[in-house]
């Protein structure tokens, strides 16, 4: 099949940052989370737990609540004292808004969704109204002495309970009163601690507020009256995050050292009536905070410190045992944060607030499979390039050639040029952007690195001549007229005369460049597009989705290829479609058009469309060489897919030439070793 | 959880409480109706669930009743005892107690008891108990006195053990307190003298019981609060006379330490019991349950008014006088599930749908509907099953049980062969009769023992302990050796007390022995070498070894060496069932079964494969798993036996030298370790390399 010169590379030194908030769309079947960074990302669980859409961080945005309102509208609000609203088709910020309340701790969506609610560092509750394009101040409600960490709604609508440092209040919404203050026990195993915060609240249909406190407790109040019911002491540090069921017959709170709890509503006997709560399953998938929870109807989603968000579906509510009812663990990005100069042998790496430019080592020696070779000339880091400003990078590129990198923040776009003189590189910055290049959300340049593709938020795709040290602006294909939706997918032919682009839901489109205009759009799959390539020579678009399908679409016939229909005709291999994590790129061997090379987070396949598909019976991963002639010969006559798993996880992996390549490990030891140090926890005999 | 229900009062204008209270409380033979009788003249009888009385009777004035009126089952009239000795026995119908049966009695009744199912029991005063049914045939009939002077009796109590009536009453004098147990059958009175323990100055208040298994447990509650337990064997171990039981504390505090007489105790089940008293010096009376297994408290009821310090339980309700009412709480004690709590209990019970299972089921196939699910020992009922089952519909089989019935051994041998050479769809039951059957008959006549047929029965492989428990007991009782190892080897169930038992026999007996020499040929296979094999430890022992020398030749003689290995160290158990049957094993057997592991284990440990020869030979770790479960349940008694002195020093020396050896050989390991480590250092590159792949 191929025998490879690999640089494996690990000193792509990122760390996703923390999780802070998960808010869960029952409607759409989608989570939204925030990290500490001010990122927000979309998940749609229904396609597979892909992160189809995200938002950039900004440095002082600290995000510290998150929700959904009605009509799928998102909302965060942060410890820079503002709401703003999330625009999920255009991928940008709808408004910001300040709330005047100083940081805001907590808000919260009204039942219906028209409403909403914010918690606020001056000890102030207040509301807001939805409109249609913005959100207005409504009212205060009843001061309070401390800051406001924690709201719930009660599912009516009537009332709201607001957790602050040592008390929960319960608030008539009518009135904007309190008619109720809890205080909440100090107490903590016998010692008074200096405060209690009760960082979260759960206000349930029949009266009860479920609090969770710092304290490690998490107890059960009676709004009616004001007192408490029921104190379930489950942790030595503290308790953050609740979220309750839709149906109120079960919930989950996370804890700082690490583990989730579920507590359900279940009979006292086997036949009564009686139910109470009681703690039921402990889960031990963070090692640090668990910042944030969140119940779907199927499944328990935490996230924290830790970076991993972890959806654990309940086994009793999962209706079919299929690869769905399995654990997820979703560390990394579902998108590109590496790009290659095949040329220069240059890996450009994306960070938050900085680009780092490697260039790859080499080596003279050859040898057998799974050795290790010397090198002649170890990888050096070349640059580093810090942005301007608080917003975070969207994304980045760097020429085929290796002579220019360019990067998007959300309000710019920066172009440089790179000049090699021996060993010394020397960068020039490409001053006056044109205006309407305001942030881009995927950039491209073309396979002789005379063009750029820039994909811009509003729909539209910019192509831009690049010249020495100076560019020109050659045309702007315009979205489809009624849609707004981004692109977040480019992919060009190496030929450089047809650009392909997707967004998050419609299908692809495929424009010809030279003559600029739209060529083709595939039918729409149900399902959202992960990795985008046009073959050489074929001009064949293969495109990879989220269910793990992979089509390939022969461009000048505007159809799909026989070998993409005979692929759909016989089915992928189960194990295929159960991988969970989803493509992210794709390339192509130029000798050999036959070969599709794509990877995820834990395998690299080269597809062989000359070869039979393998079929449910036969075994998809052989990691062992063939051993004696007949072997190779079976093996040879064996399926289509040649996959190694030796490389995990598998950030990026792609072709510098015929028989290298290159392949960006970032291993999860390394993530932890970074984070701060989890809560230390006495085990028995240490 | 144990609950209280909401409390009612029955009505009580016709009831006279003094301050003592009530006579009594009794069911009646109907549901739900109960025989009140008070301090005075008056008997009412209460529908409990309407509130209000169905009938009431009283004596003439002048007279008193003596001792609560009760209700004779059998007959269904009532029996009430006035001015001590007169008897009166009526029916519902009757109006005037005047007018109604009376039978006056030579000494004084203090109680009369009744129960379902049972003939009326009167107990007198001094002591004597007496059927009804013998008393009316002679009112007058001399009664002898079984207390002695000046002892009272404080507490009575009425059991059915086993169907058979047990009477169990506590008497005092000088402040000593007395337990006498009347076997009503058996005639048998045993007493026992109860013994306080340390805490001298407390005085016991009020007693409670019930019977759990072989034991009538009475609870006492005492003057310092806290109740304490006697267990008492309801049958007596000796005839000796005025045996001593201690009692033990079982509950601290539950009620105030003042000595009052509104204190009292009941026994609701095994776990549960109620307490009515003031829990604490200052506090008003409460009804308070208790489970006694976790020692909480489960729930309790303030009874504001003052009780009477009295507190009887029927059914589902608690009766007292509150006040001047009589006052039932319903007293429920659902039982709670852990399943329940934790919400994976779905079926519910009252469909009352039995749902069929996929696989074959074995119990169904014999056509026999099964018993109450929660049987403790469903090896009773599988047993009686088989029972049952001895009339089978295949004629074959039939043909040959009812040959078994009468035939001679031979002519039974002979059927079997026939039968056993084909194979009948139903052939495990089959089997399984026609071996119950000829158990059955070895039970019916001690001379008949078929040894061949049940050796073939066995080695049909369809067997297990379970479908034939009789078998083994009876090779047991023969001490067939031949047949106990085969069954070892073929059972898949043997509970761990026949283990134990197989083992005691194997050990104790020698006569045994020589029988087998001649019957060497079934156990052929294999022991031949073992044979060989001690033979050369002997040879080897004959060298100057001074300390090993004792142990090194094998204490036991081959053949039964061979069995010990082969079957009882092979065969499967669960320590913590295995543990008591060991400590039963006499002391010169431990020692010796000790002696044969620590041969076994020094011929295990002499060559590097440890393994021994011989077929079937027991591994090391059986070997080690058994000295140490033997040294678990008998240390004190193997350290007490001068022979086996020498024996424990010996093995703790060698043990200790194989410590050190490990110790040596933990250190080679961590060496290799590093090697390995190195390996895997190897994989682990830094943070570039570049490296080749080969896909296939």
């Amino acid at each position: 099949m191929g025998e490879f010169k690999v640089h494996r590379v690990r000193f792509f030194n990122y760390v996703p940052p923390g999780i802070r908030c998960v808010a869960y769309n029952n409607q759409s079947n989608r989570l939204a989370v925030s990290r500490t960074d001010g990122t927000v990302e979309i998940y749609n669980l229904s396609a597979n737990y892909f992160q189809e859409k995200f938002f950039p961080g900004h440095e002082s945005r600290a995000t510290e609540a998150l929700c959904w309102a009605e009509g799928q509208r998102l909302f965060s609000a942060g410890l820079n004292g503002e709401i703003l609203e999330y625009d999920l088709q255009a991928l940008n910020i709808k408004y910001a808004m300040d709330a005047f309340g100083g940081p805001i701790w907590s808000m919260i969506a009204s039942p219906s969704g028209s409403q909403l609610l914010v918690g606020c560092e001056d000890g102030s509750v207040k509301l807001f109204q939805i409109t249609p394009d913005k959100i207005q101040f409504e009212r205060n409600f009843d001061p309070q002495k401390s800051r406001v960490l924690s709201l719930s709604w009660h599912p009516s609508g009537t009332h709201i309970a607001a957790g602050s440092i040592d008390y929960i209040s319960v608030f008539d919404v009518k009135s904007g009163s309190a008619i109720h203050k809890m205080i909440v026990d100090r107490q903590y195993m016998g010692v008074s601690k200096r405060k209690c915060i009760v960082w979260g609240v759960a206000f349930l249909s029949d009266g009860t507020v479920i609090s969770v406190d710092s304290a490690g407790k998490v107890q059960f109040w009676d709004s009616a009256t004001g007192t408490l019911v029921k104190s379930h002491l489950i942790a030595n540090a503290d308790v953050q995050s609740i979220a309750v069921a839709d149906q109120e017959d079960s919930f989950v709170v996370g804890t700082a050292e690490g583990t989730v709890f579920h507590f359900q509503l279940v009979s006292v006997t086997s036949n009564s009536t009686e139910k109470q709560w009681v703690r039921t399953k402990p889960f031990q998938h963070h090692t640090h905070d668990v910042r944030t929870v969140a119940h779907s109807p199927t499944a328990l989603i935490s996230g924290g410190t830790d970076t991993h968000l972890v959806i654990r579906p309940l086994m009793e509510k999962v209706e079919v045992k299929n690869y769905d009812a399995a654990l997820r663990k979703i560390t990394f990005p579902h998108r590109r944060l590496i790009s290659c100069s095949r040329k220069r042998q240059l890996l450009l790496f994306q960070f938050a607030h900085h680009l780092e430019l490697w260039r790859l080592g080499s080596t003279a020696a050859t040898g057998k499979n799974g050795d290790i070779l010397p090198l002649s000339k170890n990888a050096d880091h070349l640059l580093h390039l810090k942005t301007k400003g608080p917003e975070n990078i969207i994304c980045s590129s760097i020429s085929p050639c290796g002579s220019w990198i360019a990067y998007s923040t959300a309000s710019r776009v920066f172009l440089y040029r790179l000049n090699y003189e021996h060993d010394n590189i020397s960068l020039q910055r490409i001053s006056k952007m044109p205006a309407f290049l305001r942030s881009a959300l995927q950039i491209l340049f073309s396979e002789d690195s005379t063009k750029l593709f820039v994909a811009s938020n509003q729909g539209s795709l910019h192509i831009i001549r690049l010249l020495e040290g100076s560019f020109k602006h050659l045309h702007t294909f315009q979205p489809q007229s009624g849609t707004v939706e981004a692109m977040c997918l480019l992919a060009v032919s190496p030929d450089g005369n047809w650009l392909a682009a997707s967004g998050t839901s419609a299908g692809v489109h495929v424009y010809n460049v030279k003559h600029l205009k739209l060529h083709c759009t595939v039918p729409a799959y149900n399902f959202p597009v992960t990795a985008l390539a046009i073959a050489p020579n074929t001009n064949n678009l293969v495109i990879a989705h989220s269910d793990q399908q992979v089509f390939e679409y022969s461009i000048p016939d505007k159809q799909y290829t026989e070998w993409s229909r005979n692929v759909q005709k016989q089915g992928f291999h189960h194990l295929w479609l159960q991988r969970d994590t989803p493509i992210t790129h794709i390339s192509f061997h130029p000798k050999r058009p036959m070969h599709i090379l794509l990877h995820d987070a834990y395998m690299f396949c080269i597809i062989d469309k000359s070869l039979p598909l393998p079929n449910d019976k036969t075994v998809l991963y052989n990691p062992l060489p063939p051993t004696n002639e007949s072997d190779v010969f079976r093996r040879r006559t064996g399926h289509a897919f040649k996959i190694s798993k030796i490389y995990k996880p598998l950030l990026f992996m792609d072709l510098l030439d015929e028989g290298t390549l290159v392949a960006v490990e970032r291993p999860l030891d390394d993530i932890i070793a970074q984070l701060p140090p989890p809560i230390k926890k006495k085990k028995f005999g240490t | 959880m144990a609950a209280l229900g909401e409390e009612f009062t029955l009505s009580a204008e016709a009831l006279f409480a003094g301050p003592d209270g009530l006579l009594g409380v009794e069911p009646s033979d109907k549901t739900d109706h109960f025989l009140v009788t008070d301090r005075s003249r008056t008997v009412v009888l209460y529908k409990v669930s309407d509130q209000k009385p169905l009938g009431s009777w009283s004596v003439k004035q002048g007279q008193i009743i003596t001792c609560p009126a009760v209700c004779n089952y059998q007959t269904g009239e009532h029996i009430v005892v006035h001015d001590n000795k007169v008897l009166r026995i009526w029916n519902n119908e009757d109006v005037n107690l005047d007018k109604v049966f009376k039978a006056t009695l030579s000494a004084e009744v203090h109680k009369i008891h009744s129960i379902q199912g049972t003939e009326p029991l009167v107990l007198f005063e001094g002591g004597a108990v007496r059927g009804l049914e013998a008393l009316l045939a002679e009112p007058q009939q001399k009664i002898e006195k079984v207390i002695c002077d000046g002892e009272v009796i404080k507490w009575t109590k009425f059991f059915v053990v086993f169907r058979h009536p047990v009477l169990v009453f506590i008497t005092e004098k000088d402040g000593n307190h007395y337990a006498y147990v009347q076997m009503f059958n058996s005639r048998n009175l045993s007493k026992y003298s109860l013994l306080l323990g340390q805490e001298e100055k407390s005085v016991t208040l009020n007693f409670t019981a019930y019977v759990d298994r072989k034991f009538i447990s009475l609870m006492s509650l005492s003057s310092d609060g806290c109740i304490y337990e006697t267990l008492i064997p309801i049958y007596p171990g000796d005839t000796e006379k005025n045996q001593r039981l201690v009692r033990s504390l079982l509950l601290k505090a539950v009620v105030s330490g003042i000595t009052r007489n509104g204190v009292t105790l009941t026994a609701l089940d095994q776990d549960h019991v109620a307490v009515l008293g003031p829990p604490l010096p200052s506090s008003k009376e409460c009804l308070s349950i208790w489970n006694i297994k976790f020692q909480t408290l489960q729930t309790s009821k303030e009874l504001p008014q003052g009780t009477s310090g009295q507190l009887w339980f029927y059914g589902e309700n608690l009766f007292m006088l509150h006040g001047k009412c009589l006052t039932v709480v319903p007293y429920k004690c659902g039982s709670s599930s852990l399943a329940g709590a934790l919400g994976k209990l779905k079926h519910t019970q009252d469909t009352g749908t039995q749902t069929m299972p996929h696989f074959v089921n074995w119990e169904m196939s014999q056509g026999c509907g099964l018993g109450s699910p929660n049987s403790e020992q469903p090896r009773i009922l599988r047993r009686k099953k088989t029972e049952i089952s001895l009339q089978p519909e295949v004629p074959a089989s039939e043909q040959l049980l009812s040959t078994i019935k009468s035939g001679s051994e031979k002519h039974i041998e002979v059927e079997l062969r026939k039968f056993l050479a084909k194979w009948t769809p139903d052939f495990h039951t089959a089997i399984g009769d026609i071996l119950t059957g000829l158990l059955g008959r070895c039970k019916a006549e001690p001379s008949f023992y078929p040894q061949n047929c049940l050796m073939q029965l066995i080695q049909t492989h369809v067997l297990s302990y379970s479908l034939c428990p009789g078998l083994m007991d009876t090779a047991l009782e023969k001490t067939d050796v031949q047949m106990l190892q085969l069954c070892l080897q073929q059972f898949p169930d043997i509970p761990e007390s026949v283990t134990c038992a197989c083992l005691k026999t194997f050990l104790s007996n020698t006569e045994q022995d020589e029988k087998m020499e001649e019957q060497s040929e079934i156990l052929r296979n294999g022991f031949n070498a073992e044979k060989n094999y001690s033979n050369h430890n002997r040879d080897l022992s004959k060298k100057p070894q001074d300390s090993t020398e004792e142990t090194s030749s094998c204490p036991v003689i081959p053949k039964r060496a061979a069995l010990l290995r082969n079957a009882i160290l092979h065969s499967a158990y669960s320590e913590t069932f295995l543990l008591p049957h060991l400590k039963d094993l006499p002391a010169q057997d431990i020692t010796l079964f000790l002696q044969y592991l620590y041969f076994l284990y020094l011929k295990c440990s002499e060559n590097a494969t440890m393994t021994l020869p011989g077929i079937h030979p027991p591994t090391l770790s059986q070997i080690m798993d058994w000295i140490c479960l033997l040294l678990d349940a008998n240390f004190t008694v193997v350290l007490m036996i001068p022979e086996a002195k020498r024996l424990l020093i010996n093995l703790y020396k060698f043990v200790k030298s194989q410590i050190s050896v490990y110790s040596e050989l933990n250190k080679i390991e961590v060496s290799f370790r590093e090697i390995q480590k190195l390996n895997q250092e190897k994989n682990n590159t830094g943070l570039y390399s570049i490296e080749v792949l080969e896909l296939f």
